[in-house]
């Protein structure tokens, strides 16, 4: 069971009455292949989401794209029963058996939203008249948690989101960015293991957005939540996404990795979704790279790894020479460097997982000034040295 | 013409009649429980007159004083209420105000009580709200000697049917104040305490009144003020308080007392709206 939440044929209608007998209209209309369009002229039934079919895997940050109005908010909402599935079923695992959300009695869904999912909102959606604690645990106080439990709990948190300083400030006193700390600190403290975040980067400034997205991803991995994602900007979406969902007029249209969106779109309209998007945070150094044939390629044993014959890699020694005579001793980064801070030492080639990205690669390259080795669990299976990279790139930009 | 006239006005509906009997009715069969109302609130509200009279003045206007001060901190405002109370006592008024004060505080507790759940209970139910409406824009907009009628009948002379009068026509505030409140909270911090779990009552206590408690406040406010306009109709009704020197100086035409006790109305409505407001509204 690690399917953490799953969607399937999930059909949501809004109808201004909730007239039962235009609903069913509609889902027949559905059915026989209606468009959006004649569904709401015939029937005044607006269509949420169509159709829906997604899970969503323990860990993974999952996120769902498209235009405004494509549904992503209306699919998002049915993950804690904001939105009821008029059909379908989503079912969240509660470790032992499946839950359908859609159809499951008040207590239960009350239950579940109290500790097992956590929403963040695009507009924060904190409460002004409380302080930046009592906020963050708004979540832990409906449970009846105890104050003195709380306040530590809740300490917690905003230590992850380096809000300690502001626990007892008004909410009106932080900037916007700090606003959504707390939303985000209110998610964690109920330790949720499944996050709903509905664009809550969306209303902060570029550098502030950046930023958040760098601490999501650095608090991810320590948390390691399952995170459900609306977002309406694609590189935000290959930069924290596992996977990525493409509505449109509230159908899916694609779901897959990053990778797949990118290089394998399954019609004109994702490709364009992803035309005018930088590729480079997607492609990482297993898919440019060049295999080493280990060992020993030359007389001397050694297998070169650059272009110009000049290094070599010493398989036995696990050393890099020079064909001057120098020695290189190996600099491995046992998990994906962050290029910001790593230390790189002088005259040390680098040797990365096949997980970093192409940026991160080029980066080490171009300061290490020397090819770049990746490995796999610590064995080395490959390098990339300009030529790699070069290569990468054009690769993606011919299309 | 002139025979469809007389026809009409010789047919005339029995509206006046119908109300007159109604009242007559609720006379015969339920004024026992009038009787008790009457007894046990105007016991309450004259014991709050008299408990309010057995202090020498100067220790309730130091005690006054300091206590505003420790609820809003604010400096000018304490003078106010030192200086306006000093005022009144200066100008003979003491007793009357202190009776015009527990009306007001007697007739607003229970406006609060009523009107607030009230107010919640129409910003939940449509259906409510649409019913209580016209209700209330009658009881505001109804000359107050009409229903002064009823209520002498119902509860005689005195506190009690003053309080009523007044009741009526200020509850309407706190009541539209607490359901516009209510209805305005933002849809976000609904579904904010939703989505986190909360049962309909954790919604209400720690989400919609919070978000709703400036509107409240203001109708607490305007539920003040409305009340104090209302102590000269109060005093007809023999109510006491600054209303009656009101009425006393408009029979006898003596502009000096109807200037004093005008005075003390406005001082008293200035320190009460001041105190009850919002910090940083004033
Ligand atoms: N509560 C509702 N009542 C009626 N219609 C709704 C409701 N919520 C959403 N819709 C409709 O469902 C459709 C999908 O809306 P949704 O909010 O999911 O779009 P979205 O993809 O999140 O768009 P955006 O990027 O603008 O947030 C829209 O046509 C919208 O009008
Ligand atoms: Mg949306």
């Amino acid at each position: 069971m690690t399917t953490a939440l799953a969607f399937s044929h999930v059909d949501i209608l809004f109808h201004r009455q909730n007239s039962k007998a235009a609903i069913n209209r509609a889902l027949a209309m559905l059915d026989e292949g209606g468009t959006r369009e004649e569904i709401a002229r015939t029937t005044q039934v607006t269509v949420g989401v169509a159709d829906a079919n997604l899970a969503i895997e323990r860990g993974e940050i999952s996120i769902l794209m498209g235009l405004s109005g494509s549904g992503k908010s209306t699919l998002l909402r049915a993950a804690n029963g904001l939105n009821k599935a008029v059909r379908g079923e989503v079912q969240i695992g509660n470790g032992v058996a499946y839950v359908d959300l859609s159809n499951c009695d008040d207590d239960t869904l009350r239950e579940i939203r109290k500790t097992r999912i956590a929403m963040v909102f695009q507009n924060f959606g904190l409460l002004p008249w409380r302080t930046v604690r009592d906020n963050a645990g708004l979540g832990l106080e409906l449970r009846g948690i105890t104050p003195s439990m709380r306040r530590k709990m809740v300490d917690e948190k905003l230590e992850l989101v380096g809000l300690s300083r502001w626990a007892n400030s008004r909410i009106s006193e932080l900037s916007g960015g700090m606003q959504q700390r707390v939303g985000l600190a209110r998610a964690f403290a109920t330790d949720a293991d499944i996050l709903l975040m509905d664009e809550p980067f969306s209303a902060l400034d570029p550098l502030i957005r950046r930023k958040l997205q760098d601490e999501l991803l650095h608090i991810q991995k320590q948390l390691k939540k399952t995170i459900i994602f609306v977002s309406h900007d694609i590189d935000e979406a290959l930069k924290i996404g596992n996977q990525i969902t493409i509505m449109r007029e509230g159908r899916i249209i694609q779901t897959g990795t990053p990778h797949d969106i990118l290089f394998r779109p399954v019609n004109d309209y994702v490709g364009e979704f992803v035309r005018h998007m930088n590729p480079l945070p997607v492609l990482d150094a297993a898919s440019v790279m060049r295999g080493l044939d280990l060992p020993g390629k030359t007389d001397d044993g050694f297998t070169p790894i650059d272009e110009a014959g000049l290094y070599r890699f010493d398989f036995v020694a696990d050393q890099v020479r020079h064909i001057g005579g120098r020695v290189h001793a190996i600099q491995r980064h046992m998990t994906v460097p962050d290029t910001h801070t790593c230390e790189i030492g002088p005259g040390l080639v680098q040797c990365v997982p096949t997980g970093t990205s192409l940026h991160a690669v080029a980066l080490l390259r171009q300061r290490s000034n020397m090819p770049v080795l990746i490995h796999r669990e610590g064995e080395v299976v490959g390098l990339c040295d300009h030529g790699d990279i070069i290569r990468g790139m054009t690769q993606i930009m011919g299309g | 013409m002139k025979h469809m006239e007389t026809w009409i006005t010789s047919h005339k509906l029995p509206v006046g009649a119908v109300m007159a009997q109604l009242v007559d009715f609720v006379r015969k069969h339920f004024m026992f429980f009038f009787n008790g109302v009457s007894d046990v609130v105007g016991s309450l509200a004259d014991g709050l007159t008299d408990f309010l009279l057995g202090f020498p003045p100067l220790l309730l206007l130091v005690v006054f004083t300091v206590g505003s001060y420790v609820a809003r901190r604010s400096g000018w405002l304490t003078a106010l209420v030192g200086l306006g109370l000093l005022f009144i006592i200066n100008q003979g008024y003491w007793q009357e105000t202190m009776g015009t004060l527990s009306l007001v505080l007697f007739s607003t507790i229970i406006c609060l009580l009523v009107g607030v759940p009230l107010g919640i209970a129409a910003a939940h139910r449509p259906w409510l709200g649409r019913l209580l409406h016209p209700v209330l824009d009658l009881m505001q907009t109804l000359p107050t000697f009409v229903y002064l009628i009823p209520t002498l009948i119902l509860f005689g002379l005195g506190t009690v049917p003053g309080m009523i009068s007044t009741i009526v026509f200020a509850i309407p505030a706190p009541i539209r104040m607490t359901e516009m409140g209510i209805a305005s909270v933002p849809r976000t911090l609904l579904e904010a305490g939703e989505s986190f779990g909360s049962t309909p009552r954790q919604l209400l206590w720690k989400i919609e009144i919070p978000a709703a408690l400036p509107m409240i406040r203001a109708g607490l406010t305007q539920c003040i003020m409305l009340s104090l306009s209302m102590v000269v109709i109060a005093a007809l009704v023999g109510a006491g308080g600054l209303g009656v020197p009101v009425v006393r100086a408009l029979n006898t035409v003596q502009v000096d007392t109807g200037f004093e006790s005008g005075f003390a109305i406005v001082l008293l409505a200035i320190m009460l709206d001041r105190l009850c407001r919002a910090k940083g509204t004033s």
